[in-house]
């Protein structure tokens, strides 16, 4: 049972990582200049809500199975990206809003952001994988 | 300036317009055609002065009255717009229907007066305000004046039709009728299409190489021209694409257009009979369409207007230049043509006066023309020319030597190194050089400067420090000195630069810092607690601007920066880019100076002389063809808008000022009405009257026919001329309470997709039905709240979806409201905020019972329809390498980083932007930051208009302070403020303007070493810091406590966000003046007119009295406030009643009496109300009217119930200083 969870947890971790990474780069191309505002925030508003779900599903998988220490190092994060979510003011596109992204260092912040997401899903993954391996072995 | 900003742009994904970074030019042309590049020639006797050609073309065509004829043209081009249709109209209705004459007759006789009027009225120099914005561009088109001539009669002969028909036919058309429609000819309704590909254009670079230099290539060029499609062979210059291009969509719309009237002849119908089958058109007037046959006949001479294109040569007659208007070896001069002296404002000095004007009897021999002319060859190359310049010049530039090195000691206290380097670029300095070595000597010194300079600007600043204190860092003890307000209105400061690069330098109008002197650092920027950033007002109107035509713009290889007044020539041919600092070759044309027509003098340029100037830009600034003016007008019909009677006033300035729309003869309006449902209106000439056509599906709103719904204005000016009389009483007696603004939108949005252009959209109520309706957000019971505003962000997205829609089909959306009640504003506002529009607001408007928002609006609207306006723009601000731009304010989408997309431009908007720096500026010693809007004029020219401001670089904090410029500060925290009420909260951004003072007072006065703790002194340039910070937080947008109405407060944010700063500084801080008093001591004469100045008053109740009369220029408004016991003499003087019992409560308007104290307040407000565009109204206020609140609220010094006053305010800011 710990196994499939943590397999499960390992594949959607890898999605996350896919999906930091599809963030930094169409940031750094919006950065760049290779895109242009519009165009970006509607790609990633696309996958603002399946980060979101994506990230959470994982989390509340951890507080069902009752692994405390993952799930409290995951809960920060589920909770950033759902106040995040949330806290779009209603005359916004999104969370990628294309008229204020190039103002007062938003697209900086973002990009900052996903690199910090990045990170935190490689160190899930090695985590993930640890334990999936640790459970296999113990089964 | 981003890193990547070099780089080429990714193939895939250019930039969908404006090519400026994207497209390459091509580049430095290959010199085998350059005829002498070894020889050193300076050309000391020779003007720079590049604005005063008026003088050089004196002599071009003949030798009388040169203002005169360039006037010609200008106006020449107006009045054979107008006045050829109307004789191609008479022909028709006299000949094939009788019964149209009357009409016809009648609707043109305002027409032939016409010519007469612009050539006379402009010939003498008499240009109003209205009028000069259109010479700007009118002689630059000049060239292919003729052209347009022919082609504007295109088939306007319809109109003569009935004017009989009084009612409209309004065939409902449900949705059901249509879903059968399909639109093959949607496609390729636009000409655009079809012009473009029927261009290929191989042939241009062959004739540039052919063309450049060579005498005989005009020759070339000239007799290619014949052939239709010479137009290839003409890039040359880029006005002669562009008339030839004209000439080719011309003909090919007309064709188009002669093609739909003879399908309406044969068909008996009007040419929508496509649609007819679905769609029942009932018509009144029999409509029969008599046109074409006539019309046709006007058509023939197009094709040979390109002919005698702007290629004059030197042998050319000069009956011929008259009629082609002036073109200036690619130089177009543009100066307002009232002034035909040469002296101008941009050359101050008398040496330079007298140069041009010896240049100009040098140059007489000459003609314009857009080749190098051969005989300055010979001169070039018989090693005379050199020296006879020089002798000739030696006089003047001797004495010029003195003052410039006199007078830039006490300013250029930073760069005394700086001098020699400049000499070389600056005018009167590089005069005194009229040998080789000296000049050499001239470079080299040049090269060394940087470090040089770091060197004596640190010495500079010490200096400051211990010797001579600049005025401007005067410590002031506000809480002492009451009387802070200086009497005349605050100018901008000085940076403080060397004589020569301030008087090349941006003017202040158009382009200010918040900091004229750049701090080194981030650091020093930190401690100095002031926002570091722009304030633009680049689409202002200017009465004098150079117009450069040529085929290569220079520009910077790797940052594309615009060559500037402030880059350095390294030697003959290299130059230095003063924002990236690459080094740069200079192209072979760029060499010959057609201005003096002298060579190897790069920069004389006008575009080295100038650093404000418009470049008309080739075709590789264009993704598609330049587009037509077109404006789309969406109104609101229903029972709110009828009621408040806006159409009448709407109607009847669209009527008068129809003509004065500007455009060319593409020109294109339409209309929309909508209720609960959409209206359109088919305007398609050859109809009897306007057509209306109802969709009631406003869930999926359609366009109920594909083209006709925007109707060339001049081909249909009769339908319009009558939609526009029916309209107000159309709806009269509707009962439909709904308004689906959405849907409107939507349909105006598909209307205007294929072409962009300007929608301007009238609302009077919150949008009710269908996509994008609103509800009510306001409670009335919090308006006075002191607790945080809500709703100041929008309640959805729709508008701003709908404005980036709009924004990427280069569509603008202008919102005027005239709403009783909360419309939402908030939301609204973003329909024109992303798409770059503009906002106007007049709440409770009535047509009758506010007679004073009627007038505003009458008013608004004559600006709005006559003043210029750029479609299709692109801004772009560059800095030097080192600073970066990361917030921008205003009305326009961010599309890259330092890229703002404007779909519409105009003079009246400002924008700003913040900076930070990003890297140490210790390696330099100026800074400069370049604006480039490139826009589509009205005459469908594309055009780059360029300012370069340059500011010293600073390494000590009181140097910060002396620089700083208190109302850019002012109007860049506003614009933050605004930012942060909405994201954050109403109270933080008041807490952040109070903090703003408190850290930067404290800040400087920790930098003042002997200071005893118990006062609050402030920098002579901050003085009014204080006092305009509490002027904010008494205003509109940032009051608390007093009752203020959510879209008040929504529209005085959007004010502050797009105006410019001229504008906006009257709005936070108006100007009190008393004029009952007026007397002519130190009046000042403007136009034959003495202007009384009275000093500036404080805005406190203290100063008035009684006894008094006063004015407050509010920017949009003027109160005049009469004191009870005022004196009777003005009453009766000024006002015209016998005494102040007789004034009435409502006054609106000075009577023009014939007395000396009238005259003198007349001519006083005129002044005031010429000095800006907005036209303010009057208001004429009682002491006891209700209406005087209006006026006390403005007095930011007073304590009101909710705030402080100024003194206990100081005391507040004195206090958290000392913490």
């Amino acid at each position: 049972m710990e196994s499939v969870v943590f397999i499960f947890s390992l594949i959607d971790c890898c999605a996350l990582i896919f999906l930091s990474v599809y963030f930094i780069i169409t940031l750094s191309d919006l950065e760049c200049d290779y895109i242009n505002a519009r165009s970006c925030c509607s790609k990633l508003n696309k996958w603002v809500i399946p980060e979101l779900i994506g990230h959470t599903v994982v989390t509340v998988l951890m507080l069902i199975s009752l692994h405390w220490f993952i799930f409290l190092l995951n809960f920060p994060v589920a909770t950033w990206n759902i106040y995040r979510y949330i806290m779009v003011p209603s005359g916004n596109m999104g969370v990628f809003d294309p008229t204020e992204i190039h103002n007062r260092g938003q697209l900086k912040s973002h990009m900052k952001e996903a690199m910090i997401k990045l990170g935190f899903h490689l160190l899930c993954f090695f985590m993930y994988l640890y334990s999936m391996i640790l459970a296999l072995i113990n089964d | 300036m981003s890193a990547p900003a070099g780089l080429p742009p990714r193939p895939s994904a250019p930039p969908p317009l404006g090519a400026p970074a994207g497209v390459a030019q091509a580049g430095a042309r290959p010199q085998h055609n350059g005829p002498v590049q070894h020889q050193m020639q300076f050309f000391t006797g020779y003007p720079q002065n590049y604005s005063a050609p008026s003088g050089h073309y004196a002599q071009v065509p003949s030798k009388a009255v040169p203002s005169q004829v360039d006037n010609q043209y200008g106006a020449g081009y107006y009045s054979t717009g107008y006045s050829v249709p109307a004789q191609s109209v008479l022909t028709p209705s006299v000949g094939s229907n009788l019964l149209n004459t009357q009409g016809s007759q009648q609707s043109y006789s305002k027409v032939p007066p016409h010519p007469v009027e612009s050539a006379e009225g402009l010939g003498q120099g008499a240009i109003s305000s209205t009028s000069y914005l259109r010479t700007n561009t009118p002689q630059s088109y000049s060239a292919f004046g003729s052209h347009y001539s022919t082609s504007v009669s295109s088939s306007v002969a319809s109109q003569g039709f009935p004017l009989n028909s009084g009612h409209y036919a309004m065939p409902m058309v449900s949705s059901a009728a249509y879903p059968s429609l399909s639109y093959p000819s949607m496609a390729t309704a636009s000409p655009y299409g079809q012009v473009f590909t029927s261009q290929s254009l191989p042939a241009i670079g062959q004739f540039k190489e052919m063309n450049a230099f060579s005498g005989q290539s005009t020759v070339v060029s000239h007799s290619l021209q014949q052939v239709p499609m010479g137009y290839r062979s003409t890039s040359w210059s880029t006005s002669d694409v562009q008339s030839a291009q004209d000439s080719l969509s011309r003909n090919h719309t007309e064709s188009l257009a002669k093609a739909s009237n003879q399908t309406s002849t044969v068909g008996g119908v009007d040419s929508s009979h496509l649609v007819s089958q679905n769609v029942r058109f009932i018509k009144s007037g029999v409509g029969s369409s008599v046109s074409s046959a006539v019309t046709s006949s006007e058509r023939t001479p197009v094709d040979h207007s390109a002919q005698p294109g702007p290629v004059p040569s030197v042998t050319k007659p000069s009956e011929s230049l008259l009629q082609e208007g002036i073109q200036y070896d690619g130089y177009v001069n543009n100066q307002a043509s009232s002034t035909p002296a040469p002296l101008s404002s941009s050359s101050g000095d008398e040496e330079e006066d007298e140069e041009d004007e010896e240049a100009a009897i040098d140059s007489s021999s000459t003609t314009s023309s857009a080749s190098p002319v051969p005989n300055n060859y010979d001169a070039l190359e018989g090693g005379g020319f050199p020296e006879t310049r020089s002798i000739t010049s030696s006089p003047a530039p001797a004495p010029s030597v003195p003052p410039t090195s006199k007078t830039s000691k006490p300013f250029g206290y930073g760069y005394p190194a700086l001098q020699p380097g400049y000499q070389n670029s600056a005018p009167p300095t590089s005069a005194m050089q009229p040998t080789n070595p000296g000049h050499h000597s001239g470079f080299q010194q040049y090269s060394q400067y940087p470090g040089m300079n770091q060197l004596s600007s640190s010495l500079g600043g010490l200096n400051l420090q211990h010797s001579q204190q600049p005025e401007s860092l005067r410590p002031v003890n506000l809480i002492q000195d009451r009387n802070i307000l200086p009497i005349t209105p605050v100018p901008a400061p000085v940076p403080n630069l060397n004589s020569d690069l301030r008087k090349l330098n941006c003017s202040p109008d158009s382009f200010r810092c918040t900091l004229t002197n750049i701090p080194q650092t981030q650091t020093l920027l930190n401690k100095a607690k002031l926002p570091l950033g722009l304030l633009l007002h680049p689409f202002r109107d200017l009465t004098q601007l150079p117009v450069i035509t040529s085929s290569t713009i220079v520009r910077c290889r790797s940052c594309r920066t615009y060559i500037n007044p402030f880059v350095s020539f390294i030697d003959q041919r290299r130059w230095k880019c003063n924002l990236c600092y690459r080094v740069n070759d200079v192209p072979e044309e760029f060499m010959y100076n057609p201005l003096t027509r002298s060579y190897g003098e790069p920069h004389k340029r006008p575009e080295v002389q100038n650093s404000t100037v418009e470049f008309i830009a080739s075709s590789d600034y264009m993704l598609r063809p330049p587009q037509p003016a077109v404006y789309l007008f969406v109104l609101d019909v229903s029972y709110n808008a009828v009621e408040a009677g806006y159409l009448t006033v709407l109607c009847q300035s669209l009527l008068e000022n129809l003509d004065k729309l500007p455009g060319d003869s593409r020109t294109r309006i339409g209309f929309i009405t909508f209720d609960s449902t959409v209206q359109f209106y088919n305007l398609q000439e050859g109809l009897s009257q306007p057509q209306m056509l109802i969709v009631s599906d406003i869930d999926d709103v359609f366009l109920p026919t594909p083209d006709s719904l925007l109707v060339n204005l001049h081909e249909s000016k009769e339908l319009i001329k009558d939609l526009l009389n029916a309209l107000p009483n159309m709806f009269t007696n509707t009962r439909e309470t709904h308004s689906a603004l959405g849907p409107a939108l939507q349909a105006a949005f598909k209307l205007m997709s294929p072409t962009g252009g300007r929608i301007s959209v009238f609302q009077t109520q919150l949008p009710s039905l269908g996509a994008g309706l609103l509800h009510s957000r306001e409670d009335p019971n919090q308006r006075s709240s002191t607790k945080g505003v809500q709703h100041l962000g929008p309640a959805t997205d729709f508008y701003k979806k709908l404005a980036l829609d709009c924004s990427g089909q280069q569509t603008a959306v202008d919102l005027f409201l005239l709403s009783s009640q909360y419309a939402d504003l908030a939301s609204l506002a973003c329909m024109s905020k992303y798409s770059a529009g503009c906002i106007y607001y007049y709440p409770s408007f009535h047509h009758t019972h506010n007679s004073a928002q009627a007038e505003k609006l009458q008013k608004d609207l004559k600006r709005y329809l006559t003043r210029k306006i750029g479609f299709e723009a692109v801004m772009r601000i560059r800095c030097t390498k080192g600073l970066s731009i990361h917030t921008f304010h205003g009305n326009f989408f961010v599309r890259s980083t330092d890229l703002l997309s404007l779909a519409n431009v105009n003079p009246d908007a400002g924008f700003a932007v913040q900076m930070s720096i990003e890297e140490s500026l210790t390696d330099t010693s100026l800074v400069c930051f370049q604006t480039a809007l490139l826009y589509t004029s009205s005459k469908g020219e594309r055009r780059i208009r360029v300012h370069t401001l340059c500011l010293p670089v600073v390494s000590s904090l009181a140097d910060v302070y002396a620089g700083a410029d208190v109302q850019a500060v002012i109007c860049l925290l506003a614009n933050m403020a605004v930012d942060r009420s909405v994201s954050s909260s109403l109270s933080d951004s008041r807490d952040a303007l109070v903090n703003a003072v408190v850290d930067s007072l404290s800040a400087y006065m920790s930098t003042v070493s002997n200071l005893q703790q118990s006062t609050l002194i402030a920098p002579n340039s901050l003085k009014l810091f204080p006092l305009y910070v509490l002027a904010l937080l008494k205003q509109k947008a940032f009051r608390t406590g007093t009752s203020t109405r959510l879209d008040d407060r929504v529209y005085a944010m959007c004010q502050m966000k797009s105006q410019p700063l001229i504008h906006l500084m009257k709005m936070i801080h108006p100007n009190l003046y008393r004029i009952d008093r007026l007397t002519d001591e130190g009046a000042i004469h403007v136009n034959d007119r003495v202007v009384p100045q009275p000093p500036l008053q404080k805005l406190s109740a203290e100063k008035l009295t009684r006894e008094g009369v006063f004015l407050m220029d509010c920017g949009s408004i003027f109160y005049i406030w009469i004191g009870k016991s005022c004196d009777n003499n003005f009453i009766k003087d000024v006002l015209g009643y016998p005494n102040y019992a007789a004034v009435p409560q409502k006054l609106t308007q000075l009577p023009e009496l014939d007395t000396l104290s009238s005259e003198r307040t007349r001519s006083f407000i005129s002044w005031l109300r010429d000095s800006r565009p907005l036209n303010p109204v009057l208001q004429v206020i009682k002491d006891e009217s209700p209406a005087k609140t209006d006026f006390f609220q403005h007095l930011i010094e007073d304590r009101t119930e909710a705030a402080f006053s100024y003194y206990e305010y100081l005391l507040q800011i004195q206090q958290q200083t000392c913490k």
